[in-house]
């Protein structure tokens, strides 16, 4: 057995060498032709960042991509919309803007940057489209699902429905009830909202060409802010009790506690902030870097290693597309837990802070 | 570098997407959709109760049915007892009377028969007398003349006295 293993490893490596020492060849002769170097950082940066319009593949040098619209507003211009192809990927200025590196700049008659624009960029991107997208997906989906549990009350769930049913009731039973307890009801709705808003858009992100929307960081934050909020504004007098004047430990520890306590506060919603852009952002980065390689190294012959990787990650981010969206609702309701608890729940404040970190 | 800088745009769209998103879901969708299952689930719990009750109930009344029939049953046994003993009691009253009867017939026939004896007795005892007293008659008439002929007399007399 571990002879076999070794001739294995053995003929792999010596493949390897043999493979990397004529891709060099190779890639020496790219060099010498006009074909420009590929920089994969490059390449993975235009994928996981937004663009304002959704480029969809570039076959010999020209770009294929679906126009979207620009909607830009300064006090100087006024508003100006126009389609996003005016700038054909970046190669002209049109109308006093051009398309630098993905942003959107003003510039004067000479085409230098105009910095005394103070440009507000509301333009439909790639991120944006995709995010109404799953906006649209969303409505029909559930109105639809919510029409057939009113045509058929009372009886057994039957297609969508019984695909998401459970997934809602999981949201309802082991998510909202055993993290906010009593009042969980008045939760739900942003709770469902936010799990599948996040999936949604996790799998889209997923799909080749598709937009990292998920992993973009204004994203995360919007979702974030939206539950810092609402703990905030629904909190009762425990749960600033429990931060301003933490009950049960001696005086001293209480002055020590409340600025933690006060931090704690907006850590919370910053580590969902993170984790969610960082899990996603991180997971389309494994995959553009393990396909990168069969251009980096400019043979077909690394695809076999490539290609299964990328697909092997690709399968892993399914999970942790369903993963983060929990996760993200998970904490949502626990911190909306910790602000309508009722005190005798002391134990599972503890338990609420452990998890938390 | 852009990959952590929160853009205006995407913020502003999705406030908006998210604010309809959630409007319209939590409206047209969450609501109807977790009353919906609140509703099923109350119904299967209904519904669960209810046969668990039903079951309550059928065994009670199985119970019920089971001391009727005990009861039925004590009562059928009762009632036989009960004929038994008047049956009983009828023939032995019969018996009895009939004992009592008999016994009352065969005291008055004795009785009967005693006063018949007591008669025929007396009637002896007067003829008794009466020949007695023939005889002492003769015999005193005798006596006044002879002894012999009085002690002959009287035997002669005797001879002819039959006690019938």
């Amino acid at each position: 057995m571990a002879t076999k293993i070794h001739k294995l490893l053995l003929t792999t490596t010596l493949a390897l060498v043999v493979l990397f020492t004529n891709s060099k060849a190779f890639a020496n002769d790219a060099a010498a032709s006009t074909e420009e170097a590929f920089n994969p950082g490059e390449m993975i940066q235009h994928h996981i960042t937004d663009a304002p319009d959704w480029h969809i593949l570039t076959i010999d040098g020209h770009d294929y991509s679906i126009p979207l619209p620009v909607i830009l507003y300064s006090s100087q211009r006024g508003l100006d919309v126009f389609s996003s192809s005016r700038f054909e990927h970046g190669h002209v200025a049109y109308n006093g803007y051009k398309l630098e590196h993905g942003h959107i700049e003003a510039v004067d008659a000479s085409g230098a940057a105009d910095h005394s624009v103070h440009l507000y960029n509301v333009s439909i991107t790639k991120n944006v489209a995709s995010m109404m997208l799953s906006a649209v997906l969303l409505l029909v989906l559930f109105l639809t699902i919510a029409n057939s549990y009113k045509k058929r009350q009372g009886l057994a769930p039957k297609g969508a429905q019984s695909f998401f049913e459970p997934i809602i009731l999981y949201i309802r039973d082991d998510v909202a009830k055993t993290m906010i307890g009593p009042k969980y009801e008045k939760f739900m709705p942003y709770l469902l909202t936010i799990f599948f808003f996040i999936w949604f858009n996790n799998l889209l992100g997923l799909i080749p060409a598709g937009a990292n929307v998920s992993g973009n960081i204004t994203f995360t934050l919007f979702l974030a802010l939206a539950t810092f909020l609402i703990t905030t504004l629904t909190a009762n007098k425990y749960y600033w009790a429990h931060i301003l004047w933490t009950p049960g430990v001696p005086l001293p520890l209480r002055i020590i506690i409340l600025p933690l306590e006060v931090i704690g506060m907006f850590t919370k919603p910053f580590s969902l902030m993170i984790r969610l852009f960082a899990n996603i952002t991180a997971g389309h980065i494994i995959v553009l870097s393990f396909l990168g390689l069969v251009f980096i190294f400019k043979t077909i012959a690394v695809a076999a290693f490539g290609v299964p990787f990328a697909l092997f990650i690709s399968v892993l981010e399914l999970f942790v597309a369903i993963l983060q969206a929990y996760v993200f609702t998970l904490l949502t309701a626990l911190y909306f837990g910790s602000a309508v608890h009722a005190h005798e729940h002391d134990d599972d404040h503890a338990q609420g802070h452990e998890a938390a970190h | 570098m852009n990959l952590i800088t929160p853009d205006f745009g995407l913020f502003f769209w999705q406030t908006i997407t998210f604010a309809i998103v959630l409007f319209v879901l939590g409206k047209f969708a969450w609501g109807p959709i977790m009353s919906s299952l609140k509703e099923r689930e109350d119904s299967i719990t209904d519904a669960l109760e209810s046969a668990a009750k039903a079951k309550v109930e059928m065994a009670s009344l199985k119970a019920a049915n089971e001391a009727l029939l005990q009861e039925a049953r004590l009562e059928r046994d009762k009632m036989l007892r009960d004929a038994q003993t008047v049956a009983n009691n009828l023939l032995n009253e019969a018996k009895d009377k009939a004992l009592k009867e008999g016994n009352l017939l065969l005291e008055n026939a004795r009785r009967g028969i005693e006063t018949e004896k007591n008669a025929a007795l007396a009637e002896v005892k007067n003829h008794a007398v009466n020949i007695a007293l023939e005889v002492a008659e003769k015999i005193l008439k005798r006596e006044l003349k002879d002894n012999d002929a009085q002690k002959a007399l009287v035997s002669e007399y005797l001879k002819e006295t039959t006690l019938n």
